[in-house]
This record gives structure tokens, C-alpha cells and sequence, in this order.
């Protein structure tokens, strides 16, 4: 039995937020007399993750996805309720804890600017304690899963910021952490990055076994990386579970676009029975529930002459921006 | 603690750091340039205090110089670690990416305080005990066991007073956020560390010795230097350097708790 590596259990966080009217007025009233309230950023949550699980945390900005992130890993302590990932209560950051997690932010970097990856990545090493042997045989297996082989003698400050974020990756990954998390790991790269990005991820999940919580406001990341999600909205968990489930339940219909041989076909397809969408011409739009997709296609193809048909998914940012917006989704 | 490993981590970021700072040729010419005409200044302005005076709060012009020595000494140091690393910690905490010292498993403070040198400040430091041979020579300071041993205690407390008010400022900033200006008082404090303490008035000793012990951060180890200073003035500064050492250790395990790292 696969056993929870990450155990959270009515978890709140509060911040302390000072705010401040404009003008010149409002700058100097907060200057002198600075007004902060105490804001719930995360409230009552509570989620397992089994190991080798790969978790997208989905949310609009401020939802609270970084934040649970950053209690994960142990950087900021809970306000209530408790967390244990790997055993360890992660703000007490014991040595044996920090050699298990890796952060890596897609907005922030640790590798030294104006040298080569391979200096950073010999340091992180001797921060992990690795000898140099060790050292040199991960950075090899690594940066050839990366295909980054050239780019580890090139300055940073030269490097793209595709060349960069595998870079960073290596340097998060050379102490073969078994729990990953990812803060928007692909922001800003372009698509062929993203994607080599994403296989490398799904290829270091296969062979190490290793869990991956990941935040990315790209839908793509979520869709080819995560089987299952835990949306946040304002701080609370509004769905958590199985992503093709979620979406099915979000687009119960599929869009069928038919090109009829000829006008009168359409029309008669029109008169039929299905749910249309729209017409123009020898083309028509119908929509059709996932479920009984099968059938009313081949009732389609028995009874008018189709030259062609295209099933359309609805796109999946529309889907899953519906989920950003609502507070509770049961499936 | 694993010696073996912070020893091994050290000789990395003296490696990274060195070899970070050698890609700019240029500046570090012109910071060498700067520490050899700052110190030429400095003498400059010590001589004229004593033009018209032979004597200033009881010392020598000679014997100032010693303080001034140790002065370039200990601002050598400043400019080679802590003004490089501490001065770091605030964009660290600005930026977030102090969020990549604390999940490293290794001591943060360690890693904060000791990850950058400049290796300019090294030509300050030389300059110092260079300045501090020269005043050995000219007061005739007869070279004995106890003479140095008394003399590195004393150098090394004041090193540690030093590193522990800048640290301290530093952390500061988990709350306060920026704390440059903070940094830069400081810095002025100690610009009146290249005087003797007795050449201020009472009022203004009691500040420099109570609140900023820039009396024990030169005056003190310039004292021992003299065969001036008495066993008490030692021990003072001795438990004044652990106890500022064990407050600013305290002081920033209690500030990280507060960290709320920047958001994304």
C-alpha cells in the first residue's frame, strides 16, 4: 500500500497586513500611524498526498497556492492545525528534513549570476555533503536528462531563461530530493521549454518515485503533469480529486463541427433533433454529451452524407477558469 | 556541527566568490585605488588634528596611529565580509531568496554571513597591520607571548563586536524590510572609532563605550597594543563580544520565525 507522505490537517494561516490610502494624506497617516489587520490567508485545510503522487495546486493569484507551498516545505510557520511530510514537522527544518525537499521557484534564482551553472551546482553539492565523485556523476546523469551538457560552462547572466530554469532544476536537484515543490516552474519560458521542461519532470517522477506538488497557472503543466489537483479558492480547498473527473463534470458536452455534402443535408441535420449551435452554409455546429457521444455519431454518419467532421474539446482554461472563480465543486 | 563539511563549504564560497568578483577586473582596481587613498586621507586628517597639539586626550600622534591601524584593520574586514554579506541579507529578504538559505541543510547564519568576500578589502587589511608594524617600530613596542596573545583576544573581540552589530542591524530587516540607513549610522559610528576615547567628552564616551561600543572596537585593543590597558578593560571587552555574539545568534533564530518571505 502507498503510503501518504504528506499529511495536513485543518491547516490556517494568518498574515498581518498593514494597508494604506492614497495620497499624499494617506502616506503620511501611514507613516506615523500604521493600521494592520490580521488577514486569513489560509483557512482550515486539510489534504493527504501519497508518495510518488503528482499534485497541481490550482487557483487564481492570492488564492493561497504559494503559501501552502511555502508551509509544505517549512518556510513559513502554520498559524493552526498541523502538517508532517516525510515524517518531519517541516518548520522545524531538521537537517534530515531539507535533505529529502527541494523549492523551485520559477520567479526567483539561486544560481551565482556571473559564473558558470557547474560552480552553483558544485556548492549546492558540498552544502549536501556529496564528494566530488558523487558530485560530478549526478551533474552528468542530470544535465544530459536535461539536455543542458554545453550550457554548465556558460556564465548565467549569457544563459536563456529556458538554459537558466534547467539549470535551476539541476541545482535544486542534486541532493536526489524525493519531494519536489514547483512554484510556477515554467513562468515565462517558451513552448518548446515548457515542454522539455514538463517531460523531464514526468521521466524524474518515473525513475525516482519522487512526489511533485506543483503550482502553474499554466494549464498545459497541470493537464500533462497531474492526474490529480487541489484547487484553492480564497484560502480553502474548493475541489480536490481527479482532474479528468473535474473536467468532465465542468464540460459534460463536446462540440462536433460537420461538413455535410451538400446545404440540404445540413438543414435536414438541423431539423434532427441535436442541440445546435450554429450553421452556415453545408457546415453545422452541434453539441453532444460526452456520454452519448458514440451513438448519436454513428446515427449521424448512418443517416446524411458527411464529407468530414472535427470533435472539438472545449479549452481547458475556460473549464478550469470556472473552477478559480466558484467556492465549492462536489463531484 | 560537521566541521569537516562547513570547512568544505567555506573553501567553495571563498572559490565562487573570488572567482565571482575576478570577472570584474576594472572595479576591483578602482576599490584597491579607493582603500590606498582612504588611508592616505585618514593619516592625512590625523596629522592635522595634531598639528597645533602635540597631544590629543592624552595620546600621542604615534600612538594614534595605532588606532588608526587597527581601524583599517577592522575596516578591511568590514569591506571583505560583512558589508558584502550583511548588506546582502536585505535583498535576500526584499526579494525572497532567503527563501533558498533556509531549506539548504546548513547553519542559515553561517551561510548569510560568510558566502561573499570582496577581495579588495584584503589590500585594507594588509594595509592595516602594515600601518600597525610600522607603529610598533616607531613606539618601540618590545614583541613578547603576552603582548600577542593580549593583542589577538582583543583584535578578534573587536571583530566579533563588529560583525555582531552589523548582523543584528541586517536581521532587523524581517520586520523592517529596508535597513540601509540603519547600515550607514552604523558605519559613521565607527568612522569615530579612528579616535582615541579620550579625546571626546565624558558624555560622549559613556554613549561610545555603553550604547556603540566603538571604545572597545579600537580604543581597548590600541590600549594593549601600548602596554596602556588594564586586565578589566580585557575581560570587559571579552564578555562584551560573547554577549553581543550570543544575543545576535539569538536574535536572528528568533527573527526567522517572522520571515514571511515575498511573494510570488
Amino acid at each position: 500500500m502507498v503510503q501518504n507522505i504528506i499529511d495536513v490537517r485543518n491547516l490556517s494561516k494568518s498574515f498581518d497586513i498593514s494597508s494604506k490610502e492614497p495620497g499624499l494624506k494617506g502616506t503620511i497617516k501611514h507613516f506615523f500611524r500604521r493600521q494592520t489587520k490580521s488577514l486569513k490567508v489560509i483557512k482550515d485545510i486539510s489534504f493527504e498526498i501519497k508518495e510518488g503522487e503528482i499534485v497541481g495546486f490550482l487557483g487564481a493569484n492570492g488564492a493561497g497556492k504559494t503559501t501552502i507551498l511555502k508551509m509544505l516545505c517549512g518556510l513559513i510557520y502554520p498559524s493552526e492545525g498541523s502538517i508532517l511530510v516525510s515524517g518531519y514537522l517541516p518548520f522545524r527544518r531538521k537537517e534530515n528534513f531539507l535533505k529529502n525537499i527541494t523549492l523551485i521557484m520559477g520567479q526567483k534564482q539561486q544560481l551565482i549570476w556571473d559564473l558558470p551553472p557547474i560552480e552553483s551546482f558544485y556548492l549546492n553539492a558540498s552544502i549536501y555533503d556529496l564528494d566530488k565523485f558523487e558530485a560530478k556523476k549526478r551533474i552528468k546523469k542530470l544535465s544530459e536528462m536535461l539536455e543542458i551538457d554545453r550550457e554548465l560552462f556558460i556564465p548565467v547572466r549569457k544563459l536563456s531563461l529556458g538554459q537558466r530554469m534547467k539549470s535551476e532544476l539541476l541545482a535544486a536537484l542534486i541532493h536526489e530530493p524525493n519531494i519536489l515543490f514547483l512554484d510556477e516552474p515554467t513562468l515565462g519560458l517558451d513552448i518548446n521549454a515548457q515542454r522539455n521542461l514538463r517531460k523531464f519532470l514526468q521521466r524524474y517522477n518515473k525513475e525516482t518515485n519522487a512526489t511533485i506538488c506543483l503550482t502553474s497557472h499554466y494549464m498545459k503543466d497541470i493537464t500533462s503533469l497531474c492526474k490529480r489537483v487541489i484547487c484553492v479558492h480564497e484560502g480553502a480547498i474548493s475541489y480536490d480529486g481527479k482532474l479528468d473527473l473535474l473536467l468532465k463534470k465542468l464540460s459534460p458536452v463536446k462540440e462536433i463541427l460537420i461538413v455535410c455534402r451538400s446545404e440540404e443535408d445540413a438543414i435536414k441535420l438541423k431539423n434532427f433533433g441535436f442541440t445546435v449551435k450554429n450553421k452556415i452554409k453545408n457546415e453545422i455546429t452541434i453539441k453532444i454529451e460526452n456520454n452519448s457521444i458514440t451513438s448519436s455519431l454513428k446515427t449521424i454518419l448512418n443517416n446524411f452524407d458527411i464529407e468530414d467532421l472535427f470533435i472539438n474539446e472545449p479549452p481547458i482554461d475556460e473549464v478550469i477558469g470556472k473552477v478559480l472563480i466558484k467556492k465549492n465543486y462536489d463531484i | 556541527m560537521n566541521l569537516r563539511k562547513y570547512i568544505k563549504v567555506y573553501k567553495k564560497f571563498l572559490h565562487t566568490s573570488l572567482a565571482s568578483e575576478l570577472e570584474y577586473k576594472t572595479n576591483i582596481l578602482v576599490d584597491l585605488i579607493t582603500a590606498i587613498l582612504s588611508l592616505v586621507g585618514s593619516i592625512f586628517l590625523l596629522s592635522i588634528f595634531f598639528q597645533n597639539n602635540g597631544y590629543i586626550g592624552g595620546w600621542k600622534f604615534e600612538e594614534a596611529l595605532i588606532i588608526q591601524a587597527i581601524y583599517t584593520i577592522l575596516n578591511g574586514i568590514t569591506n571583505t565580509w560583512f558589508n558584502p554579506n550583511l548588506t546582502e541579507i536585505v535583498k535576500h529578504i526584499r526579494e525572497g531568496t532567503l527563501d533558498f538559505v533556509l531549506l539548504k541543510p546548513i547553519d542559515s547564519q553561517f551561510f548569510i554571513s560568510l558566502k561573499k568576500i570582496n577581495p579588495s578589502g584584503f589590500l585594507e587589511i594588509m594595509l592595516g597591520f602594515l600601518l600597525l608594524f610600522l607603529c610598533i617600530r616607531i613606539n618601540q613596542i618590545n614583541l613578547n607571548l603576552s603582548f600577542l596573545t593580549l593583542s589577538s583576544i582583543t583584535l578578534s573581540c573587536s571583530i566579533f563586536i563588529l560583525y555582531s552589530l552589523w548582523f543584528f542591524i541586517s536581521t532587523t530587516t524581517i520586520w523592517f524590510v529596508k535597513t540601509w540607513n540603519a547600515i550607514e549610522v552604523l558605519r559613521s559610528f565607527l568612522y569615530i572609532g579612528r579616535f582615541p576615547l579620550n579625546s571626546f567628552s565624558f558624555s560622549l564616551r559613556i554613549f561610545f563605550s555603553v550604547f556603540i561600543p566603538i571604545a572597545f572596537i579600537t580604543t581597548i585593543p590600541s590600549e594593549v597594543f601600548l602596554g596602556l590597558s588594564v586586565l578589566w578593560k580585557i575581560l570587559l571587552e571579552v564578555i562584551v563580544a560573547a554577549l553581543f555574539l550570543i544575543t545576535s545568534r539569538k536574535f536572528w533564530l528568533f527573527a526567522i520565525k517572522f520571515y514571511s518571505s515575498a511573494s510570488s
